[in-house]
């Protein structure tokens, strides 16, 4: 065994061993870790008192202070809800038509629904409401199942082809795939949809003929002038406005493959108020956009 | 390799490989229709290479009995550039997905190159692979150094070795396959967990065996570290890993826990991963190279001891502050932050016991940018154990918590201070390992130190920036009662960060690179005359030893 030997520098003894050249002083433990020790022992030994802490068989120690987190987010959450109460109750009593025109419930409305659209509407209909494809516009475009308070907000409550028992119901049939319409005439139909939203009007023999056709097919959702209808959620195809793109080609695909699309039912999982609150924020968007 | 094997040790290693090639091709044949097959033939491929490669060897002359008189160094060499491989994989891959975070187009729609995927080879390949190879390799230059004993056989620190890196692939290319047990840190299915079992238990033995035989009367406290850190890991790993597989033809396991008992169990490997295997390993690493490249004794025997006991004691229930706030009993998060409050002593015992080392050395590590990694990596590992305790108290937990803010913190200790005592360590130890005069260009040294050092502070100060902006823009109500941000606005807030946060990674990266070819470079060097020799880096009576 090595020496004690006394180091020049610090003036501490070595304790003695060596190993590959590695020394160690035997420098008693500075009072300042003692009480730093000290400290944060008592800290812990004072804290596990006054909260929930040390086991036992049946349980556990409560803690002098009677804390418990499940408590406590109760509490916090009635709270939360007694400070929104001032205009939830309202949001939930009063008409949607009289709340639309009062100008301090909107003001709320527009503060609180901001981050509860981008929350749970942007991902579909995008941050500004104005569709993504595949997901409408409800920004500028008509809406398909009603564009009243009333109406959107029980949208929103049930969902489209949703999960709800109560949910809207549409679907596009597949005139194409299910051999409804020949292959020719699925081309006719979509050269016509085309010509009466945005593209050069068709020779008259087969406007005539697409007419039929539409008469035959498409007329009992979207209405005679295709102008679409609200009870059966069908769109105008005769605006500028397109959920699955204009061009001929998506058209026809949508003609040939049909279409049902789905918007989910947020009643259980958003509030009442919330729901409600959405609508007039959707209209309130609506308004706003020229 | 071979060369150091006697006729005998060659072909016990022949039939160790044979076995291994037996179990290959059952989980292949088993496993025909599960990811599980496509590892039977990892494992056939590995076990064919070690058959291959010992038959061509077989017939070298057998070492002489002068073999004894040299420490056992072969295993450490290999190991050193394993750290090093592994490090640039794993840190190339945390750029990667760091900037997947910024721009997630980067994904190209291809499943094995998606954040989820790639993630876990990111962590694990600087966790285990970096740092679990440059454990293992400093574990054996240490233990054989501080007891002045051989290590114990050939065979076992190279099945030890070469074992742990088969797991390690297997962990990594499991995880591009979508291999996972979704447990953070303990990804690898049930097949990889055993046969770590099996390389972890093989590992202790060598130590168990070392320490046994040693000429010291007493235990160096890095190897009371590097003891601590086998053990424990090994608790950890098999508790967190029971499992029931499918079937043994299937990849998938389920876990024996469930629910929060999971959670806990879970949370409990997880910290003490980082306690034992990020802590404890390093801490040995950094007791012995510091005091050795400083030229200084440690400042105190006694603070080694309460650190020591300290952390080992504490850390083990302190795991439950990683779940504030949810399920788990409100009676066990309690528990949880006082343990980890209490930690912070003897962590900055530690910290303070490396740094009043260098008193009477602080003009070297001014001078030496080997020892000014090592200086650093102390008081990283200071600023670090000091956030954790702090992030641990419920209330700084309830902002910091699912944010970057962790991320950050973790990587305050993983670069700051894992990654720099590991670089530093193994700065010290490869020209002696390789037998050459010195590093190939101390100068490329300063540059890695530099790139490491303002690596870590923008990759750090990105994250607490983000984490911190990210939890408060999450907890802020306005006048009307509901949320002011929504999740969107608060990824828009962080997207410069993240951007910081990939080039911060990327200026580490180029340290790890500049450190792998400075290495390299060492290598080619030509070799110290002989005159130099080992001197007084020799075992101790080897005659003794040759006779065992």
């Amino acid at each position: 065994m090595a020496l004690k030997e006394r180091d020049e520098f610090s003036g501490q003894v070595t304790t003695g061993h060596e190993w590959n050249g590695i020394k160690e002083l035997n420098t008693p433990v500075p009072r300042l870790v003692w009480a730093f020790l000290g400290t944060m022992a008592l800290f812990a030994v004072v804290w596990t008192i006054l909260m929930p802490s040390w086991p036992g068989i049946n349980g556990y120690f409560r803690g002098l202070l009677g804390a418990d987190q499940h408590q406590s987010v109760e509490l916090t959450l009635a709270q939360a809800a007694a400070d929104q109460a001032r205009w939830t109750e309202r949001l939930v009593n009063e008409d949607l038509a009289t709340l639309q025109a009062d100008a301090d419930i909107m003001a709320v409305v527009r503060q609180a629904s901001s981050s509860l659209f981008i929350d749970n509407c942007a991902a579909c209909h995008g941050v500004e409401a104005t569709g993504n494809p595949g997901y409408p516009n409800i920004a500028e475009a008509p809406m398909m199942w009603g564009g009243d308070a009333d109406t959107i907000a029980e949208t929103i409550r049930v969902g489209i082809n949703a999960t709800h028992p109560e949910t809207r119901f549409a679907q596009m049939l597949a005139f194409g795939r299910d051999q409804m319409l020949a292959g020719a005439e699925v081309t006719l139909l979509a050269d016509y949809v085309a010509s009466i939203s945005h593209g050069p009007a068709l020779p008259t023999e087969q406007r005539l003929a697409a007419e039929e056709l539409f008469a035959n097919n498409c007329a009992g959702c979207h209405g005679e002038t295709a102008k679409g209808m609200v009870e059966t959620g069908a769109p105008d195809l005769t605006d500028e406005y397109w959920t699955y793109a204009g061009d001929h080609a998506a058209i026809r695909r949508s003609i040939y493959n049909g279409r049902q699309g789905t918007m989910p039912a947020w009643e259980g999982r958003l509030s009442t108020a919330q729901i409600r609150m959405l609508a007039l924020y959707v209209l309130d968007l609506r308004s706003a956009t020229p | 390799m071979l060369a150091d094997f006697t006729r005998g040790e060659r072909t016990t290693a022949s039939i160790i490989l044979g076995a291994l090639l037996v179990v290959g091709l059952a989980m292949a044949i088993v496993g025909r229709n599960d990811l599980i097959g496509i590892h039977g033939w990892v494992v056939c491929a590995a076990a064919l290479a070690g058959i291959v490669t010992i038959l061509r060897q077989f017939d070298l002359p057998e070492p002489t009995p002068e073999r004894y008189s040299e420490y056992y160094d072969a295993p450490t060499r290999l190991g050193l550039i394993l750290t090093l491989a592994w490090g640039v994989v794993g840190m190339a891959a945390g750029v990667w997905v760091a900037a997947l975070l910024a721009w997630p187009d980067l994904t190209f729609d291809v499943a094995w190159l998606s954040f989820g995927r790639l993630r876990p080879i990111h962590t694990s390949g600087v966790i285990f692979g970096f740092g679990g190879n440059a454990l293992i390799a400093t574990s054996f230059h240490v233990l054989q150094r501080t007891t002045r004993a051989r290590l114990p056989d050939a065979i076992s620190p190279w099945f030890v070795l070469l074992g742990y890196n088969l797991f390690c692939v297997i962990a990594a290319s499991g995880y591009l396959m979508g291999l996972t047990q979704s447990k953070e840190y303990a990804e690898p299915e049930w097949y990889a967990d055993i046969w770590l079992v099996v390389v972890w238990v093989v590992y202790f033995a060598i130590y168990m065996r070392t320490l046994a035989r040693r000429k010291e009367s007493h235990i160096y406290v890095a190897n009371w570290y590097y003891m601590a850190f086998i053990l424990v890991v090994a608790i950890l790993h098999i508790v967190n890993n029971l499992a029931v597989p499918v079937s043994l033809g299937s990849a998938k396991s389920y876990s024996l826990f469930a629910g929060v008992q999971d959670a806990m169990t879970q949370w409990w490997y997880g910290h003490n991963a980082v306690a034992f295997f990020l802590t404890a390993g390093f801490l040995g690493m950094m007791y012995y190279y510091l005091p050795k490249r400083a030229g200084r004794p440690i400042f105190s025997y006694r603070m080694s001891i309460i650190s020591f006991w300290g952390i080992t004691f504490m850390y083990m229930w302190a795991g439950s502050h990683h779940l504030h706030y949810t399920a788990l009993p409100h009676w066990v998060q309690t528990l949880g932050m006082a343990f980890s409050i209490v930690l912070l002593v003897p962590s900055w015992a530690s910290a303070g016991n490396a740094l009043l080392t260098l008193n009477g050395a602080w003009h070297k590590v001014r001078d030496d940018a080997v020892l000014r990694f090592m200086a650093l990596a102390a008081i990283f590992y200071g600023i670090t154990t000091f956030e954790g305790s702090f992030m641990a108290i419920r209330a700084v937990n309830s902002l910091s918590h699912y944010t970057d803010w962790t991320i950050g913190h973790v990587h305050a200790g993983a670069l700051g201070w894992v990654a720099m005592i590991t670089f530093g360590s193994l700065y010290s130890l490869v020209p002696s390992m390789f037998k050459r005069e010195r590093i190939y260009s101390q100068r490329l040294v300063e540059v890695h130190f530099w790139l490491a050092l303002s690596g870590t502070v923008v990759y750090v100060f990105a994250m607490w920036n983000s984490g911190v902006i990210q939890g408060l823009m999450w907890r802020t109500y306005d006048e009307t009662g509901t949320l002011s941000y929504s999740f969107i606005e608060s990824l828009v807030a962080m997207h410069p960060y993240y951007i910081a946060r990939a080039f911060g990674g990327l200026l580490f990266l180029l340290g790890a690179l500049t450190a792998l070819y400075n290495v390299i470079m060492t290598i080619r060097m030509p070799a110290r005359g002989a005159a130099l020799g080992a001197e007084g880096d020799l075992p101790a009576t080897p005659a003794l030893q040759a006779g065992e």
